[in-house]
């Protein structure tokens, strides 16, 4: 039963380890061959975030599932895809968190619209204390 | 014993706290209650207590005493002893009792030295002091002691993450530390200012030096911060937005605007409220940067949910601490008579347009990084990052270095348009011509294009105050503010420059194969095992050369540390004088080729070379104003009402 046990436990953990031995995907660590695509391509990756590190973008990172995602790009990149599609499937997939890029909507939004009535804020503030100054510092 | 002496101090630190703050308040109401006399010497017994703790932690780290929870949570025997000792702050406990040492110790410098200001403004600022540094005693007594002992000693120590083995990230958080503690003191004179309604130029100068103090740390946290991130990360960033970096560059946004406004307030008596409120918004932007670096909040607002006893402790000095000051600061600000007033175009108005510009910048950096912790907490997970940051920044970014390459041109209180008109029309000239030069020949995008033209005319920009001028006597801070002016035209060139120019090559290389990266050959030799105190590695060989340069021999390794396992890149590095080359050894393919990952990095290095100009400049600013004041003091004494020109600067 125990010799039995084990030989449970060794068969489970079998797909465990075939998956950390699996070598990366191609793309992964390579460059595409037209210049064009790979610079596309890197700019793409720079603004996708790597869902198992803390704050880094694929294009950063050594986790296997940056590589993966590194993969996705370039080969979709080759493919003739166009980036804004690429970004499109993966924030389908993965949910708003792996862009970098946030786009306005209805979660969004206070991220345009705070700076916004910053920069009238300032505006406001320099327009007010500016003039106001200005006037009474001739008049003295 | 030792541990339990450090315990000790602490607790008595924490009561001599609550002397300095009782003693100090009282004093405010009758004038010179019986405690009063006791604030100053409290406050240096208390300095010299915590450094006493900080002491038997650093012992206890250096003798690996494994009865001490600390030490056999986050350290090992067989650490070099240099990573024994960082190892004392490299944990949560461990930095906030170096945190409060510090500023017990910088409090006890003033209480010891500190004689200009009234003495009733001393007890109170010292009371602030008081009030600060028991909320972080109680933090450490009450929820993470650094001294707790085991019930049964650790056999053997856990170890320290591996990527913290690194000379210069063991002094990196000792550095922003000390910037923190120096506006935690800027704090408490704002405050000790506001209450005994003592807003004065006076006030100003004994604050300043703390001010530069705290920004020349912190310029220096963040330059080795961003330098550490980009060779040990190994894929050649240098800044990531990522919020433990937002949480340093927040408080150096506001100290940077903090001391604007302290010279002007210094030299000429005005922005007394806007002072005192950047005085506030700075201590509190470190605050906001010590919780969320130390809450645990960034990995996960759930994690921070489930065990929030730190957290909501920080949360609730940092709600106490600002709110407090804001509930001051509005009760009093109201009776703070108005400072001297001057024309929009004059040296004061281009140093509050951008102090404005600084005071935008941080409100963006902290929206971006605040925003997606607060979506997590209601379950909808969102990323920002350079995409939102390098535009959104850059509209109030660039009309600041425009008004900063003109600002220190202008006179005090009012200046005329025909006398600026050329050196305006020179640096526009520059800017423009560059800006066309790099559009004709490089393939740019537009903000490293903006980046490397305002970058060619702020260089020049940054010395134009010192033309017609004899150079001999030029005050010393004057030359800290050409140099800090120079150093951010240099950095923001090597930045701009690191962008648009950069080459990047992945390559799988078998031994005595070779590559090209931009104009440089690599050649690689032979990939070997070697080995250091705490790990195994493999090591590449490398022969790089441009032209007929002789090759150079490069290393980079694939490390692996056993205690704890985990394993690390180490990128290699070959400076020149216009970039570094950049190399990564990645894993080996199946068919036995090596990956090699080699960038070439025009100027990288100006980036920090610019951040080491600038908190050079800070340095000179903080010797010419120590200097002018101590000379100004002794002139005082023999002629009254003789004020020489040294504040013009």
């Amino acid at each position: 039963m125990k010799r039995l046990l084990i030989l449970l436990a060794v068969l489970f953990a079998m797909p465990v380890l075939a998956q950390q031995s699996l070598p990366p995907a191609p793309l992964a660590y390579q460059q595409l061959d037209d210049p064009g695509q790979e610079a596309a391509a890197q700019e793409l990756m720079e603004t996708l975030r790597c869902l198992k590190c803390q704050s880094q973008s694929i294009a950063d990172s050594d986790a296997p599932m940056a590589g993966d995602m590194r993969h996705q790009v370039r080969s979709r990149i080759q493919a003739g895809e166009n980036p804004e599609a690429i970004r499109q499937w993966l924030v389908e997939r993965y949910g708003d968190y792996v862009s970098y890029d946030p786009k306005v909507s209805s979660t969004t939004w206070p991220l345009f619209a705070v700076p916004l009535a910053l920069f009238a804020l300032v505006g406001l503030v320099l327009w007010r204390r500016m003039g106001k100054r200005s006037e009474e510092g001739d008049a003295s | 014993m030792l541990a339990e002496l450090g315990l000790a101090a602490l607790w008595l630190c924490a009561a001599l706290a609550v002397l300095q703050l009782v003693g100090g308040a009282l004093a405010q109401r009758d004038g010179s209650g019986e405690l009063a006399a006791l604030v100053r010497p409290a406050a240096i017994v208390q300095g010299v207590l915590a450094m006493f703790a900080f002491l038997m932690l650093l012992w206890v780290f250096a003798i690996t005493d494994l009865s001490v929870k600390l030490v056999a949570t986050n350290s090992h025997s067989m650490k070099p002893l240099i990573f024994k000792l960082s190892g004392a702050w490299g944990n949560h406990e461990g930095s906030m009792l170096l945190w409060v040492t510090v500023m017990a110790m910088a409090g006890g410098l003033i209480a010891l030295v500190e004689k200009r200001l009234p003495e009733k403004t001393m007890q109170a600022t010292l009371a602030a002091q008081g009030f600060v540094a028991l909320g972080f005693y109680a933090f450490l007594i009450l929820s993470s002691n650094p001294f707790e002992r085991l019930p049964l000693p650790a056999v053997e120590g856990q170890g320290l993450n591996p990527l913290l083995q690194d000379i210069g990230l063991a002094f990196h958080p000792p550095t922003l530390y000390f910037g923190y503690v120096g506006l935690s003191v800027a704090f408490s004179f704002a405050v000790g200012a506001l209450l005994t309604r003592q807003v004065t130029p006076e006030f100003a100068r004994v604050m300043r030096p703390w001010v530069l103090g705290a920004w020349v740390f912190l310029t220096l946290g963040i330059t080795a911060g961003s330098y550490w991130a980009y060779y040990e990360l190994g894929w050649g960033g240098w800044w990531f937005w990522d919020p433990v970096e937002n949480a340093s560059l927040m408080p150096w946004l506001a100290a940077t605007a903090l001391l604007h406004s302290a010279s002007v307030l210094a030299a000429r008596d005005a922005l007394r409220t806007w002072t005192i409120m950047l005085g506030v918004v700075a201590f509190s932007m470190s605050m906001v940067g010590t919780f969320l670096v130390r809450s645990g909040i960034l990995t996960s607002v759930h994690a921070f949910a489930v065990d929030p006893e730190r957290g909501s402790f920080i949360l609730m000095l940092l709600t106490l601490y600002i709110g407090g000051a804001l509930a001051v600061f509005a009760v009093r600000a109201g009776s703070i008579a108005e400072g001297t007033r001057f024309k929009a175009w004059s040296r004061e108005g281009a140093l509050v347009f951008n102090n404005v510009m600084l005071s935008a910048i941080l409100g963006i950096v902290l929206l971006g990084t605040l925003y997606p912790l607060l979506t997590e907490a209601f379950d909808v997970r969102v990323s920002v990052g350079p995409p939102y940051f390098n535009p959104v920044g850059a509209i109030f970014t660039i009309p600041m270095l425009l008004v900063m390459g003109v600002g220190p041109l202008l006179r005090w209180r009012g200046d005329s348009w025909e006398r600026l008109k050329w050196p305006i029309i020179t640096i526009s000239a520059i800017i423009a011509v560059v800006g066309l030069l790099v559009l004709v020949f490089g393939d740019v995008t537009v903000l490293p294009l903006l980046g490397l033209a305002i970058a060619a005319g702020l260089a020049i920009a940054a010395f134009l105050p010192l033309r017609g001028r004899n150079l001999r006597r030029v005050p010393i801070a004057t030359w800290g503010m050409v140099i800090a002016h120079f150093g951010i035209a240099v950095s923001l060139f090597g930045m701009a420059s690191e962008t648009a120019f950069t080459q990047e090559k992945l390559a799988a290389v078998s031994p005595g194969g070779s590559e090209q990266v931009g104009d440089w050959n690599i050649k690689l030799e032979s990939v070997d095992p070697v080995a250091g105190p705490n790990w195994t590695a493999l090591e590449a060989r490398l022969f790089v050369s441009r032209g007929s340069e002789k090759p150079a021999l490069v290393t980079p390794q694939a490390r692996n540390f056993w205690a704890p396992p985990q394993q690390t890149t180490e990128s290699a590095l070959l400076t020149r004088w216009d970039g570094q080359f950049y190399a990564v050894l990645g894993d080996q393919a199946e068919d036995g080729r090596w990956q090699l990952r080699l960038w070439w990095k025009p100027f990288v290095t100006l980036i920090w070379y610019g951040g080491l100009l600038i908190a050079l400049g800070g340095v000179f600013a903080i010797i010419g104003r120590v200097r002018s004041d101590l000379r100004r003091r002794a002139g005082e004494e023999d002629n009254e009402g003789n004020s020489p020109e040294w504040e013009q600067a």
